[in-house]
């Protein structure tokens, strides 16, 4: 190929710069990387029972993929919000993948666990589709992750450098306590562990990976990201990564040599229950009854 | 004439165009750290160089929301 630069370990063409890997070497670098992480922060092991939360973008079908292959005993978990022209394709991708390879999966719906899809609760509530998303998506994570052992998430270094900075500008420190590699209130039997498998690993990467294994579903993006204030900060960060490669990293290593860590108090306290649904709640409502009791006022 | 298919946009546009992939990213203001970039079903770099006849794919790495 005119002008390829040829892989660092075996001389075939490039498909990637940093490292400078081919196909073959590519898939083994991300491969080895995840096992990294997952061994460094002692995230999943083969004996546990792991749900995977898909939405059949490229980051969790290429979790859902890596994980299945190297023998971890996956089931997948999508949920459909009820966004037109959105969600529909990317739960056919999932579908057709855990058919094809005996994969498990359950898929649960906004429509039916609270009586409108996301695009009704905009429509008729006025509502941040991103705030009530992410309330609902959390909830129902938890409440169908219950008899697993760990919920791993597709959350990739970039997701986690933006969230990082997202607390930062708004203050608010106590956000930084649902953040890294492992998450969730893990002395508690109302959470299921939830761990990030792919930590250390880029958008880019995914992205690569997801092509090499032909897991890729094409463009898809939510119609409300417009919405989102995390769009202005994951686009800051991809303007300066253009200088300064290194900086989502450099994040993600100052959040984990700096954050509290395991022994906080945020993270030991008892979590009480809602008085609505009974599932795990920091207040005498979850957010999730919460936003139930407005919609149908 | 170079076709150039941006998946994010669902754009084709036709630009004349000789050099690295990078200064075609670079001149279309994409981000490297944002897109892959696709030949003839095969995963390219910016360092590769393209041709004035070549159909290039450019696909967003950024998805979900």
């Amino acid at each position: 190929m005119v002008g390829s630069l040829n892989c660092s370990v075996c001389k075939k063409n490039a498909v990637f710069l940093s490292p400078l890997l081919c196909k073959e070497h590519f898939i083994y670098y991300f491969e080895k990387k995840v096992e990294g992480a997952i061994k460094k922060f002692r995230l999943i092991n083969k004996k546990e029972g792991v749900v995977v939360a898909v939405s059949g973008g490229k980051d969790s079908m290429s979790l859902l993929y890596v994980l299945n292959k190297k023998g971890y005993n996956v089931t997948a978990l999508a949920i459909d919000e009820g966004i037109a022209g959105y969600r529909k394709n990317t739960l056919e991708t999932m579908k057709k993948f855990c058919t094809k390879n005996g994969v498990p999966y359950k898929i649960v719906s906004f429509k039916k666990e609270f009586g409108k899809t996301l695009d009704e609760i905009i429509i008729l509530h006025k509502e941040r589709p991103c705030s009530v998303c992410g309330v609902f998506r959390r909830y129902l994570l938890n409440k169908y992750s219950k008899g697993f052992d760990v919920l791993a998430t597709g959350h990739n270094m970039d997701d986690e450098a933006q969230a990082i900075l997202m607390n930062l500008i708004k203050t608010n420190i106590s956000l930084f306590n649902r953040l890294g590699p492992v998450s969730g209130k893990t002395k508690s039997k109302k959470f299921t562990r939830r761990v990030k498998p792919f930590y250390f690993c880029s958008e880019k990467e995914i992205m690569v990976y997801s092509f090499l294994n032909n897991l890729n579903t094409g463009f898809n993006e939510c119609p409300n990201i417009e919405f989102a204030f995390r769009l202005r900060i994951r686009d800051i960060l991809n303007h300066i990564s253009i200088k300064k490669p290194e900086i989502k990293r450099k994040i993600i290593d100052w959040f984990l040599k700096n954050r509290r860590g395991e022994d906080n108090s945020l993270y030991k306290e008892d979590v009480s229950e809602c008085d609505t649904c009974g599932e795990a709640s920091a207040k005498g409502i979850c957010s999730a009854c919460a936003f139930m009791k407005k919609f149908n006022k | 004439m170079m076709i150039i298919f941006i998946e994010k946009t669902n754009k084709k546009i036709r630009k004349k165009f000789n050099g690295k992939v990078g200064l075609l990213l670079k001149k279309l203001k994409i981000p490297p750290e944002t897109v892959i970039v696709v030949r003839n079903r095969e995963l390219i770099t910016e360092e590769d160089v393209l041709a004035d006849k070549d159909i290039i794919k450019i696909m967003s790495v950024i998805s979900g929301g």
